[in-house]
């Protein structure tokens, strides 16, 4: 199965009943999927005017109680900067899946990217925060897709699954499994003001047209969700909410996998290149070579980096020029080599082993 | 109406308030449940109605109402969704949504309180500004052509067009009821005056000079066909009112 | 033990789908691992398309082809581009009706486009005989399996038809597996 439709299985196995999407490549096979299989689950979707309109309504489907997502890539990501924002600030769950390829604009269509991952951390405007996944093979397209969707409810915030280009058109074996673990987003008590944190900080969700008659509004807003705009005291707590209800929770969110924790030489990796490295090990059976995946990128799992004990390098090899170095660098006192990728193709196991023999 | 929200944000002699009471006197008239209507707007002076109704309601992004709204009835068309929203929002940032969501003849019905410039912002150009009108970025008069938004939604696709004034509001309300019994995009266009941004740089020195204006100068639809038929001439400021179109083309979202 | 094998030849001869049916006979019928892979974008329409396949008993790791050691060559532009630099050791399954080239390794020469055309009426199945006689000379896959996920592959009302084919392939393989 290929990536990207494995993409789509997953959210359809989630639930997901809604999808608004504008063609893209390389995301273009999860709307046709979607498109394919949505009307058949009784769910709907919807081919909107451009991406703008795409997250729109996607949002829109949400506070009916829908499951919902959209696909996309670069150019179109950007364009749903400002709603997302309006998704974060309204505490809407939803499903943005980015299927990265190069950019920067309209780079690189047909080939692959990671350039994405601070956009979709600090895209938007102001202080916010989100759930970033990156899956590493077809499996996990469908596994974190499935994640991604218990996330955004649990948490009621936008979910990004950053795929990229090699993996949403890899075609490859994958199990599906019977059913997945589901985690849905609690509905508002019956006397709670709408917009009232939670003991975890996340609010009930008060479902339209389940007779809570709830104002959602992007300006800063109350416990009522009343706009209080020039209060300093409500904008303030109200944007640590929207922060700390994800940050304090990132032991919880964090998901990552450890080979070789005793190693000195350690490759942190999320997305496609992890199979490189992957090869790497494999290859050389005899060295002792460390490699953290993250499953998980945003929030940071900066414990993680911690696991390696011995750690005397961390090697970051990437599609682009550092995105994620750079948070591991700030989380470390060992030497972090950065090793970008560009063009749009895989690191080979080859360049990756030479990098560590540079450092030997 | 959330009384615990008042006062509210419109200024002394603003029209919105009167085409919001049009407009929640039509949704009364309709018998909706409050817990089954949804009110959906975007940015703007129009846009902030919505916060004042006692009902589900999404205070959206500049000029993305429509497609929030799009949203919300194609996943749950059980729900009644009514579209505030203004010149500015509808006809430029969202100028691409409206004629899409004309195109797929969803079932929303939307009012568009039309005040001929931004009036949030402080009195900026708008796409349905009267050319040779001051506002604070055409200090000279506008250069550029007006919209006509009630011919767009026709050429769109949408199944009912309607356009009276903050004057007329037996017939806008009226109209607005019609918009919401028909499937698919209803669209009624309210001119509203604009005291503050609009009236005061274009001569009219009070809120009622304005609502006066729009009295005088509206012509039937009807007359004016007749005007045509006659080969009689339309003066050229004359204010086109009444309704454009009412069919049934295809819609989307109906509730079953 | 890892194969790469590499597809290529022009838009429209099921270059894609050629290695979409071979990787899934290898996971489907097989029960071992496949990733498949192809060149996307404009550059791939009407020029030389090329699709991959990597094959192996045990989960394949690094999914990308790095020096494929069996090729399907079916245009002679794909020969030019994708085929030329195989390397010594391969083994190339070659449309002799419009691959003018040969290579240094070896190579069979298999005319499916003409057999194709004149003995089965449809030129449209000349990849499923490159397909046929690919896994008959290197058996990387079974040949029932093979069978199988042309079925689950093709269009309803062409079975019989391109199970025609992938026999015909079979047959033009003088002397069975070579390797």
């Amino acid at each position: 199965m290929q990536g990207n439709v494995a993409c789509a299985e997953g959210a359809l196995a989630a639930g997901c009943s809604f999808f608004g999407g504008y063609p893209i490549t390389p995301s273009t096979e999860i709307a046709e999927h979607m498109a394919l299989k949505l009307p058949k689950a009784g769910g709907v979707f919807l081919q909107m005017e451009d991406e703008i309109g795409s997250i729109a309504a996607v949002i829109g489907a949400s506070w009916t109680g829908a499951r919902a997502m959209t696909a996309t890539s670069g150019p179109g990501f950007s364009l749903m900067m400002e709603n997302i924002g309006f998704a974060a600030m309204t505490e809407t769950p939803c499903v943005i899946v980015n299927v990265q390829r190069g950019g920067p604009s309209t780079g690189q269509p047909t080939m692959s990217g990671q350039a994405d991952m601070l956009q979709c951390r600090f895209g938007s405007h102001g202080d916010y925060s989100i759930i970033a996944l990156s899956p590493e093979s077809v499996q996990e397209m469908y596994e974190l897709s499935v994640m991604a969707f218990n996330l955004a409810d649990r948490f009621r915030v936008p979910v990004f699954l950053m795929a990229d280009e090699i993996i949403g058109h890899l075609r490859e074996r994958i199990e599906i499994p019977d059913s997945v673990q589901r985690v849905e987003r609690r509905p508002l008590n019956q006397g709670d003001l709408p917009f009232h944190p939670g003991e975890d900080l996340v609010p009930g969700f008060p479902r339209f047209g389940s007779g809570f008659k709830v104002h959602v509004t992007g300006l800063t807003h109350d416990e009522r969700g009343y706009p209080c705009t020039t209060n300093p005291k409500v904008h303030e707590e109200l944007v640590k909410r929207l922060v700390e209800k994800v940050e304090s929770k990132r032991h919880e969110i964090a998901d990552y996998r450890v080979t070789n924790p005793d190693a000195e030489r350690v490759f942190v990796t999320y997305g496609s290149p992890s199979r490189s490295v992957e090869q790497v090990i494999h290859d050389n059976p005899g060295e002792e070579i460390g490699h953290l995946r993250f499953r998980v990128v945003w929030p940071f799992p900066e414990d993680a980096l911690r696991e390696f004990k011995d750690a005397k390098a961390f090697f970051v090899p990437e599609q682009n020029l550092g995105q994620i170095a750079r948070e591991i660098e700030r989380h470390t006192s060992v030497p972090v080599i950065r090793l970008p990728r560009f063009g749009g193709s895989l690191h080979t196991p080859e360049e990756l082993t030479s990098a560590l023999g540079a450092f030997k | 109406m959330r009384a615990d929200r008042l006062p509210h944000i419109f200024c002394s002699g603003c029209g919105n308030g009167t085409v919001l009471n049009c407009t929640l006197n039509a949704v009364d008239q309709m018998g909706w449940k409050k817990e089954e209507t949804v009110f959906v707007s975007g940015i703007g002076c129009s846009s902030r109605a919505p916060g004042y109704i006692l009902a589900d309601s999404l205070h959206t992004t500049h000029g993305r109402a429509l497609a929030f709204a799009t949203g919300i009835k194609m996943a749950k068309p059980e729900l009644h969704v009514v579209v505030l929203t203004g010149d500015g929002d509808l006809a430029a940032i969202g100028g691409n949504h409206f004629i899409h969501a004309c195109r797929r003849n969803i079932d929303l019905s939307v009012v568009c309180m039309n005040n001929m410039i931004y009036g949030m912002t402080g009195g900026q150009v708008s796409p349905t500004t009267p050319r040779t009108a001051l506002s604070t970025t055409t200090p000279y008069g506008s250069a550029e052509p007006a919209f006509d938004l009630c011919e767009l939604a026709i050429a769109a696709g949408a199944n009912y067009v309607s356009r009276w004034t903050s004057f007329h509001v037996k017939e806008l309300t009226r109209a607005i009821l019609a918009g919401l019994r028909i499937p698919g995009l209803s669209f009624i266009e309210a001119l509203s005056q604009c005291p503050t941004n609009f009236g005061k740089r274009n001569k009219f020195r009070q809120a009622m000079d304005q609502v006066e204006y729009f009295k005088t100068h509206g012509i039937l639809i009807e007359k004016v066909q007749r005007l045509r038929e006659e080969g009689k001439d339309i003066p050229p400021d004359a204010i086109v009112l009444g309704e454009m179109i009412r069919r049934n083309r295809p819609a989307m979202g109906v509730r079953k | 033990m890892r194969h790469e094998v590499r597809f290529s030849g022009f838009g429209g001869q099921g270059i894609i789908l050629s290695a979409v049916i071979l990787g899934r006979a290898a996971v489907m019928y097989d029960g071992i691992y496949a990733v498949q892979t192809q060149v996307y974008g404009p550059e791939a329409r009407g020029g030389a398309s090329m699709s991959s396949v990597i094959i192996d008993e045990a989960p394949i790791l690094y999914p990308k082809v790095k020096d494929p050691d069996i090729l399907v060559m079916m245009s002679q532009e794909g020969f030019e581009k994708y085929g030329v630099s195989a390397r010594e050791d391969a083994v190339m399954i070659i449309d002799s009706s419009l691959v003018q080239s040969r290579p240094r390794c070896r190579y069979l020469e298999i005319p499916a486009t003409t057999e194709a055309k004149n003995t089965l009426g449809r030129e449209i199945v000349a990849n499923i005989i490159m397909l046929g006689a690919l896994v008959r000379a290197t058996g990387i896959v079974r040949e029932e399996s093979i069978e199988k996920a042309i079925l689950d592959s093709v269009p309803k009302g062409t079975e019989s038809l391109n199970i025609k084919a992938m026999k015909r392939g079979m047959e033009l393989v003088p002397g069975g597996k070579i390797g």
